[in-house]
C-alpha cells in the first residue's frame, strides 16, 4: 500500500509526519493510482461516503429536538417540523437521505455484481460491505421506528416479530427485544439509543471497506489486474476527485428534487397517525429498499422457513466470491453471465414489486417464483456457469484494446509487449 | 505447551486462568444483557379486570392487557355450535373449542396475530372469525388458525370471572 516514501516539504510538516504520519497518509490518497477506464458507476463510492456524512450531520441535528418516549416522540417530530427552525429542510434531508442512500448502495452493489468486483482478491472488501449494507438495514429500521406513527409501531412489531420464529426460545428473544410484552416505551428508547450508535460503526466499516479496497486497488470495466502505477492508471487526485464531484452534483439533483418537491412520496402516509397498539393499518409495508426481502419472507408459507429464507437471501451474498466460480471478472467478456445478471436485476425488482402488493392470488404466485429464481441464480446457475460457460478473449491490459483498435484473440498472445 | 504428555503446573495456571477469566467477563456481560428484558415495573402490570356486562351477544371488546390488545368475545349460539363441531383433522394446531372456551359463551384471546404481531380484524376471513390483513391468516369463530401463514391459534392467556361481570385477565 504505502510504496511510496512521501517526505514532506517544510520543516515542521516533517517533524510531524515523523511521529504521526498523517501527511504520508494523505499524500497516499492523492496519489493512490486508480484505473483510467473508470466509467460513472465508479462515482457511486464516494456518493455514499456523501450520503453517510450527511445521515450523519443531519441525524445529530434531529436528535437535539427529538424526544424518545412512547407519549412525546411522534408530537416532538411535529415539532420540528413546525416549530423548529429549518426543522422541516433538515427532517426532509434525513428520511429522504435514506433512501438515496439506499438507492446508491444498490446501484454500488449492482456494478460489483456486473463487473465481478467481490471476486479474488477482493473478497474481504466484499464482506465487510455486506457487513455495512446489513447494518444499513437495522439502522433504517431503527429509525424508521422513532417517529412512532402507525407505520412504525406496526413495522417494529412485524420484523421483531421474525424472531419469535426461533424454536423454543422465540418468545424470550422478542419479550428480551422489547423489554416488555408488546412493542412500547422501552422498545423506542433502545432504538433511538442504537440508530444513534449504528452509524458510527459503518464509519468505522466504511473507513476498513477502503482500506481493503487500497490494497489491491480498484477493480474496472475490464475487470483485469493492473500493474500499479502504470499507464492504465491516473492519481486518484485530481482526476478521480473531480469526476466523483460531478456525478455527486447531479446525484444531489435527484436528492434535492425528492426533498424539495416530494419529501414524502417514499414514505406512508399512515405514519403521519400516532402509534395504535390497538388498530393494525389495512395493509402494512415497509420502506421500499426493504421490499424485495418482505417478498421473499411472505412467499414461504411456513412462519420460520420464511424468517429463514429472507436472512438466507442476504446470507447468501456474503459467500458470493465462492459461489461465482468464474475466474473472469467483468461481464463484459462473459455473454451468458451478463444476460443471466439482468434477469437477476429484473427479478430483484419484480421481488420490491409483489413486496408492495398484497400477499395473496397472482401476486404470491409471481412472488414465489421470483424467490425461486433469486436461489436458483446464486446457488445453481453461478456455480455451473463459471465452469461451462465459453468467455470471450480478456486483453492484457486497459490500453491495449485502445491501441489495437479492438479485442482480437491475436492480441492476447502478445504479452510481452506490455509487460 | 511442552513436548511432555503430563500436563505441568504452568499448563494448570493457564487454564485456570483462563476459565476464571471466562466467567469474570460473562459476570460483567450478563448486566448488560439483563437490563434489557422486561422489569419489575412492567411485569407488575400484568393484569387488568374488565367489566363485560355491557357487551351483548355477538359483539366483542378489545381491552389493553400488557401492552397487547386481548379480544373479549361474546359469541352467539351459532358460533359455539359451528366452532364445536368443527373436526380435530382440519385443524392446523387441533385445540377443542371446549378447552379454549370454558365458558363456551365468552371466548377471551390476545387479538395478536401468532405469525407476526398485527391485530387480526373481527367477523372476517372465510371462517366467520377473524382475519389478519398483514399476511392473510384466517382464524375460525373459537380464534384457531385455519388457513394462512399463522403457526398456531390465537393464544388464551390465564382468566377467570370474578363475579358474573367481571374478567380478571393475568
Amino acid at each position: 500500500m504505502s510504496d511510496h516514501n512521501y517526505v514532506p516539504s517544510s520543516k515542521l510538516g516533517k517533524w510531524f509526519n515523523d511521529r504521526l504520519p498523517l501527511l504520508s497518509l494523505s499524500a497516499h490518497l492523492r496519489e493512490y493510482p486508480t484505473p483510467k477506464n473508470l466509467n460513472y458507476w465508479w462515482t457511486f463510492g464516494g456518493i455514499l461516503t456523501f450520503c453517510l456524512i450527511a445521515q450523519i450531520i443531519t441525524g445529530i441535528v434531529l436528535g437535539m429536538h427529538y424526544v424518545a418516549h412512547a407519549d412525546l416522540a411522534f408530537d416532538s417530530v411535529e415539532h420540528i417540523m413546525r416549530d423548529v427552525n429549518y426543522g422541516w429542510l433538515i427532517r426532509y434531508v434525513h428520511a429522504n437521505g435514506a433512501s438515496m442512500f439506499f438507492l446508491a448502495v444498490y446501484i454500488h452493489i449492482f456494478r460489483s455484481l456486473y463487473y465481478g468486483s467481490y471476486k479474488s482478491p477482493r473478497e474481504v472488501i466484499w464482506i465487510i460491505g455486506m457487513i455495512i449494507y446489513l447494518l444499513m438495514m437495522m439502522t433504517a429500521f431503527m429509525g424508521y421506528v422513532l417517529p412512532w406513527g402507525q407505520m412504525s409501531f406496526w413495522g417494529a412489531t412485524v420484523i421483531t416479530n421474525l424472531f419469535s420464529a426461533v424454536p423454543f426460545i422465540g418468545e424470550s428473544i422478542t419479550n428480551w427485544l422489547w423489554g416488555g410484552y408488546a412493542v412500547d416505551n422501552p422498545t423506542l428508547t433502545r432504538f433511538f439509543s442504537l440508530h444513534y450508535l449504528l452509524p458510527f460503526l459503518i464509519l468505522g466499516l466504511v473507513i476498513l471497506h477502503i482500506w481493503a479496497l487500497h490494497v489491491p486497488g480498484n477493480n474496472n470495466p475490464v475487470g483485469i489486474e493492473l500493474k500499479k502505477p502504470s499507464k492504465d492508471t491516473v492519481p486518484f487526485h485530481p482526476y478521480i476527485v473531480i469526476k466523483d464531484l460531478f456525478a455527486l452534483l447531479l446525484f444531489l439533483i435527484v436528492f434535492a428534487f425528492f426533498v424539495f418537491y416530494s419529501p414524502n412520496i417514499l414514505g406512508h402516509s399512515d405514519n403521519y397517525i400516532e402509534a395504535n397498539p390497538m388498530v393494525t393499518p389495512a395493509h402494512i409495508v415497509p420502506e421500499w429498499y426493504l421490499l424485495p426481502f418482505y417478498a421473499i419472507l411472505r412467499s414461504v408459507p411456513d412462519k420460520l422457513l420464511g424468517v429463514v429464507a429472507m436472512f438466507a437471501s442476504i446470507f447468501i451474498l456474503v459467500i458470493l466470491p465462492w459461489l461465482d466460480t468464474s475466474k473472469v471478472k467483468s461481464a463484459v467478456f462473459r455473454p451468458l453471465y451478463k444476460q443471466f445478471y439482468w434477469i437477476l436485476v429484473i427479478d430483484v425488482v419484480l421481488l420490491g414489486y409483489m413486496g408492495a402488493m398484497p400477499a395473496e392470488g397472482t401476486y404470491l404466485l409471481i412472488a414465489r417464483v421470483a424467490t425461486a429464481y433469486y436461489f436458483i441464480h446464486f446457488l445453481i446457475i453461478l456455480p455451473i456457469l463459471g465452469k461451462k460457460e465459453k468467455t470471450l478473449p480478456i486483453p492484457l491490459s486497459i490500453t491495449e484494446p485502445v491501441l489495437g483498435g479492438s479485442i482480437k484473440p491475436g492480441m492476447v498472445k502478445k504479452k510481452e509487449m506490455y509487460n | 505447551m511442552s513436548d511432555q504428555k503430563k500436563p505441568k503446573r504452568r499448563d494448570f495456571l493457564f487454564t485456570a486462568s483462563y476459565a476464571l477469566g471466562a466467567v469474570g467477563v460473562g459476570a460483567a456481560v450478563w448486566p448488560f444483557v439483563d437490563q434489557m428484558n422486561p422489569d419489575r415495573s412492567v411485569k407488575a402490570l400484568s393484569s387488568t379486570e374488565v367489566d363485560v356486562s355491557a357487551v351483548e351477544p355477538g359483539k366483542s371488546i378489545t381491552v389493553l392487557w400488557r401492552g397487547k390488545p386481548v379480544f373479549i368475545k361474546r359469541r352467539t349460539q351459532t358460533e359455539i355450535s359451528e366452532a364445536r363441531s368443527v373436526k380435530m383433522d382440519d385443524l392446523k394446531h387441533p385445540e377443542k373449542d371446549e378447552d379454549r372456551a370454558k365458558n363456551p359463551e365468552w371466548l377471551v384471546m390476545l387479538g395478536v396475530c401468532t405469525h407476526l404481531g398485527c391485530v387480526p380484524l373481527g367477523d372476517k376471513g372465510d371462517y366467520n372469525g377473524w382475519f389478519c390483513p398483514c399476511h392473510g391468516s384466517h382464524y375460525d369463530s373459537s380464534g384457531r388458525i385455519r388457513k394462512g401463514p399463522a403457526p398456531t391459534n390465537l393464544e388464551v392467556p390465564k382468566y377467570e370471572f370474578i363475579n358474573n361481570n367481571t374478567i380478571k385477565i393475568g
